[in-house]
């Protein structure tokens, strides 16, 4: 009879396997359960480079890392408690990061010779060996995936492919789970392919009853619900919560959608995904290259729809001409950039928040863009609408800024009804009143906001060019009085912005104190845990993320000052900390890790403590 | 947009802008603004649905002299913008102006990748086979050893065949004219507007003040009729007024006289012919020399080919008609959700 499970209130979970191992199918199928289950979650997948990297190199691991609680979870996790590693590369490149004491279930067939030798072992290493003190399971996968499915007609390959199944299945059985969304799941993708579809449940069940013949000496888990604010929810990644958050701002302001786009890690999901929603009359187009995508993005604004163009930094950097030209044009224009390691080609599957910079400054001339950067995935939803509005109702290029880590990442997310969402007013010109009245088409309204005039519109035709342009008409003018006056303008448009958005919040802390945490963008999470951890120990640490970069909340100023010390964690060499010590002439401290991956929340404490010593 | 056909009432005057033209005095682009102006109140469509977009070069500044919808962008990027421009707004009449420069350096890339998608508008490329904008440097279409500003000791790049590099990228309108012959623009010009698909025009334009005469052979009256040959589908290819002809030995043109001999017996034009078009393209020698091939005007090859545009928008209506029952509301909640009390 089973024992109770033990109750536990949070757990983190790595799976790592081969590329070819179907660890990110496991990963997600173990997070839809787990928000399904109810409880609050954060995922983060770390996949290699090449698409099939050498079979069971350390190079080809992937990674699926998910926390999931019973109390409100902010961050993937920073050690895990649980590695599953389905061979010996798996287990070597990760077994730093499971905690002391922690839980390690290893698949033995991937630890025969041939897999250590290519994980680069020593001769004679026994890596499974003196273990004590974690709590090892080990199990050979391959053999009781191939016994589990001797009845079913299929070839050892396919059989073997079942692998992830049975180790899902197991994991399932320790968190005392229920198989149904991953039976649902396979039923609809495998619904023309029946032994595969046989298979895959057989092997998952196989893996559960596993559990049971194990149970005299394994034990089972449970994380219970989290008390989740009342609503209803679904699981989202980042880049998937972009496009809807797209898609809705399309629906709001009434323009129909055109995406322009060339493929780069890690941004091409938004193509994928937005190419399929052809039903709500959107566009994409997948251009022969990154200038290419905005430009036909920039005739799609001009021709009167919302225009969205994304991309990673090399392809943002291509774009930059381009981003100029439309902010001369004073168009509408979404630039998603998804953010990775860089400079050049850089880390395409790591993570990074270095192009802050180029962002802000990364065009010829005075060019200003406003800046909007998401802090999680459910954020990228809030965070691209509220772009899509500055850049419609502002008439200016807009950057939206993600990274590989939210964009990858999953949790769970109590969606917005339709009618909740704001609307958002695009500012066409109005028709001519009479005849022959000349139209301005750079005229300005108080917000410094020119209309918005589209081929069609009998009486407004005109002309707009990357020229500078005569203040109201938008005639060619070399005059030097006329320049400053645009550079002007355009600047003032785009600080005029502050007017429009909320000012700056305090996520957590008190007003006003010792140390004050300013966090952009998915250093999110971890900085909340910290600050919760250090707020409990009696520290007087505020944090505060900042989502609208250029221009600043017009509050920001003042919250920096309430405190004695401003420390600015980032995953960069030191970007908006020298913006904001530019800008207000404040002490603010860098706190930078470069390493293509997330901070940990001790890693914020230790500095926070360091500056509170200093 | 709008419905009513006003662009019948309107002259070529409605067309022209209240911005001075500021070419050089005696540039081959005025001729060419002129014709494209006389022609528009006849395409048929309303002054507000015709837009004009042009990259970076002397013949860029075009858009700013038409009084119609009209973008100057960015160097060699017109091509792009007019594609994102139709594939949202079908029913515009949407013209690229562009030289060789802006069309077959920096943005050669988005020609030929326009040239095959097939969006239904209309490409003038002045070619002028020199860089006047930036005063003077050779261009992709200069002929080899040319002694520019950047090429004291004469260029080394082989030229581009640019009507040729058209028909590799599966254009579907292929045409060359001159600025020196007006009848002969309009009429090609009238025949790319009616084309649907992307229609390339190449157009041979003086640059009077870095390349003066370039084309001279060709647009002289002296040279001219020896020199260029005029190709009318259907019609047999006879040249030098009317004294000798082109006949096909195998793919090898040659010139033949006339003199005892029907036009019957040459080679008749046919524009949907694409193995003979290629050919046409090649008549591309040196016209210095005395036996090369007369230079050939006019619409060398069409075909019809769906546009990009037509289909994209037959997607969205397929895939409209198929969900008709889509909403927001359902796209947020996605296929799988839960309630926490
Ligand atoms: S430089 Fe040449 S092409 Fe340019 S405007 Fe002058 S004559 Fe015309």
């Amino acid at each position: 009879m089973a024992k109770d499970p033990k109750v536990l209130d949070e757990v983190t979970i790595l799976f790592a396997g081969d590329s070819g191992d179907g660890i990110q199918l496991t990963g997600n199928q173990f997070s839809d359960n787990t928000a399904l289950y109810g409880n609050d979650l954060s995922t983060f997948p770390d996949f290699p480079a090449e698409i099939r990297a050498p079979l069971g190199t350390v190079e080809g691991v992937s990674g699926f890392q998910i926390h999931f609680g019973t109390r409100e979870i902010f961050s993937p996790g920073d050690k895990c408690d649980v590695l599953v590693a389905m061979n010996a590369a798996a287990f070597k490149k990760n077994f730093r990061r499971l905690k002391p004491r922690g839980t390690i279930i290893v698949n033995t067939s991937g630890f025969d010779k041939r897999n250590l030798k290519l994980a680069h072992y020593p001769e004679d290493a026994e890596p499974l060996e003196g273990l004590e003190g974690y709590q090892l399971t080990k199990m050979d996968v391959t053999k009781l995936t191939r016994e589990a499915l001797k009845d079913i007609k299929l070839g050892t390959k396919e059989k073997d492919r079942c692998k992830n199944m049975f180790v899902l299945g197991y994991v399932y059985w320790m968190y005392n789970r229920t198989l149904e969304s991953t039976i649902d799941f396979l039923t609809s993708k495998f619904k023309n392919k029946t032994d595969i579809l046989e298979a895959n449940v057989a092997s998952l069940k196989a893996g559960f009853h596993f559990g049971d013949t194990l149970e005299t000496f394994r034990s089972r888990y449970e994380v219970r619900p989290a008390a989740m604010p009342p609503g209803e929810y679904r699981n989202v990644m980042g880049n998937q919560a972009t496009v809807l958050g797209l898609v809705a701002a399309a629906e709001k302001s009434n323009l129909p959608l055109f995406y322009g786009s060339y493929p780069i890690t890690p941004a091409s999901d938004i193509l994928h995904q937005l190419s399929s929603y052809r039903d709500f009359g959107v566009k994409t187009f997948q251009a022969e290259d990154e200038i290419a995508a905005i430009g036909a993005a920039i005739g799609a604004s001009f021709g009167g729809h919302l225009a969205v163009t994304a991309s990673s930094g090399p392809g943002i950097a291509l774009k930059g001409e381009a981003i100029g030209l439309a902010l001369m044009l004073e168009l509408p224009l979404v630039i998603v950039n998804v953010q990775r390691g860089g400079p050049s080609t850089g880390l395409p599957t790591k993570t990074e928040q270095a192009d802050l910079f180029q962002a802000m400054y990364g065009r010829n001339g005075e060019a200003p863009v406003p800046v909007v950067a998401a802090h999680s995935p459910t954020d990228c939803f809030d965070a691209v609408f509220q772009a899509t509005k500055l850049a419609i109702e502002h008439m200016t290029p807009v950057f939206f800024l993600s990274d590989g880590y939210i964009a990858n990442g999953a949790e769970p997310w109590r969606f917005p009804k339709s009618d909740e969402l704001e609307k958002i007013s695009p500012r066409f010109a109005d028709l001519p009143a009479k005849e022959n009245e000349t139209f301005l088409p750079y005229e300005r309204d108080e917000n410094g906001v020119r209309p918005w005039s589209i081929p069609g519109m009998k009486g407004l035709e005109h002309r707009v060019g990357g020229l500078e342009k005569e203040d109201g008409s938008g005639n060619v003018s070399y005059d030097p009085d006329n320049h400053e006056k645009m550079v002007k303008l355009r600047q003032e448009k785009v600080d005029k912005i502050a007017d429009f958005i909320p000012e700056q919040s305090l996520d957590q802390g008190p007003e006003t104190g010792d140390v004050l945490i300013v966090g952009w963008g998915s250093t999110y999470g971890t900085i909340k845990i910290a600050v919760n951890e250090m707020l409990e120990e009696g520290y007087s640490v505020a944090h505060a993320q900042i989502r609208y970069l250029n221009p600043f909340p017009k509050n920001l100023g003042e919250i920096l000052k309430s405190y004695k010390k401003v420390l600015v964690p980032e995953i960069n060499n030191g970007q908006l900390v020298k913006i904001l010590r530019a800008e207000y002439l404040v002490d603010a401290q860098p706190l930078n890790k470069i390493k293509g991956v997330p901070f940990e929340a001790a890693e914020i404490k230790n500095a926070v403590l360091e500056i509170l010593k200093s | 947009m709008s419905e009513s056909n006003t662009a019948n009432k309107l002259s070529p005057k409605d067309f022209s802008s209240d911005q001075d033209v500021r070419w050089c005095p005696g540039c081959g682009d005025y001729s060419i603004l002129k014709q494209v102006q006389t022609i528009m109140p006849e395409i048929g469509v309303p002054r507000e649905d015709i837009v004009f977009i042009s990259g970076i070069g002397c013949s860029s500044r075009f858009p700013y002299y038409m009084n119609t919808f009209g973008m100057h962008s960015i160097h060699g990027r017109a091509t792009t913008i007019a594609s994102g421009l139709k594939a949202v707004r079908p029913e515009l009449s949407v013209w690229i102006i562009t030289g060789d420069g802006d069309s077959l350096s920096i943005g050669g890339n988005h020609l030929i990748h326009l040239l095959r998608r097939n969006f239904n508008v209309n490409i003038l490329l002045f070619n002028n086979q020199i860089y006047g904008l930036t005063k003077g440097q050779y261009s992709p279409t200069s002929e080899q050893g040319k002694r520019t500003k950047s090429t004291p000791h004469g260029s080394l790049d082989h030229p581009f065949n640019p009507l040729a590099l058209c028909m590799g990228a599966d254009a579907t309108f292929v045409s060359r004219t001159m600025d020196r012959d007006p009848k002969q623009l309009r009429s090609v010009l009238m025949q790319a507007n009616q084309h649907k698909g992307t229609s390339l025009v190449e157009i041979y334009q003086n640059c009077n003040v870095f390349n003066d005469g370039t084309f001279a052979r060709f647009t002289d009256k002296r040279t001219k009729e020896e020199s260029t040959i005029f190709i009318e589908d259907g019609k047999p290819l006879i040249f030098d007024q009317g004294k000798r002809g082109i006949v096909l030995d195998g793919f090898n043109p040659k010139i033949v006289d006339m003199e005892g001999r029907s036009a019957d017996d040459l080679w008749i034009h046919d524009v949907n012919d694409r193995v003979k078009a290629e050919i046409l393209t090649r008549f591309f020698e040196d016209p210095s020399d005395e036996t090369a091939l007369p230079r050939p005007f006019g619409v060398f090859y069409q075909e019809d080919r769906p546009c990009y545009e037509e289909m994209l928008e037959q997607q969205v209506k397929e895939a409209e008609d198929r969900s008709s029952n889509r909403n927001l509301d359902q796209l947020l909640r996605g296929n799988r959700t839960w309630w926490a009390e």
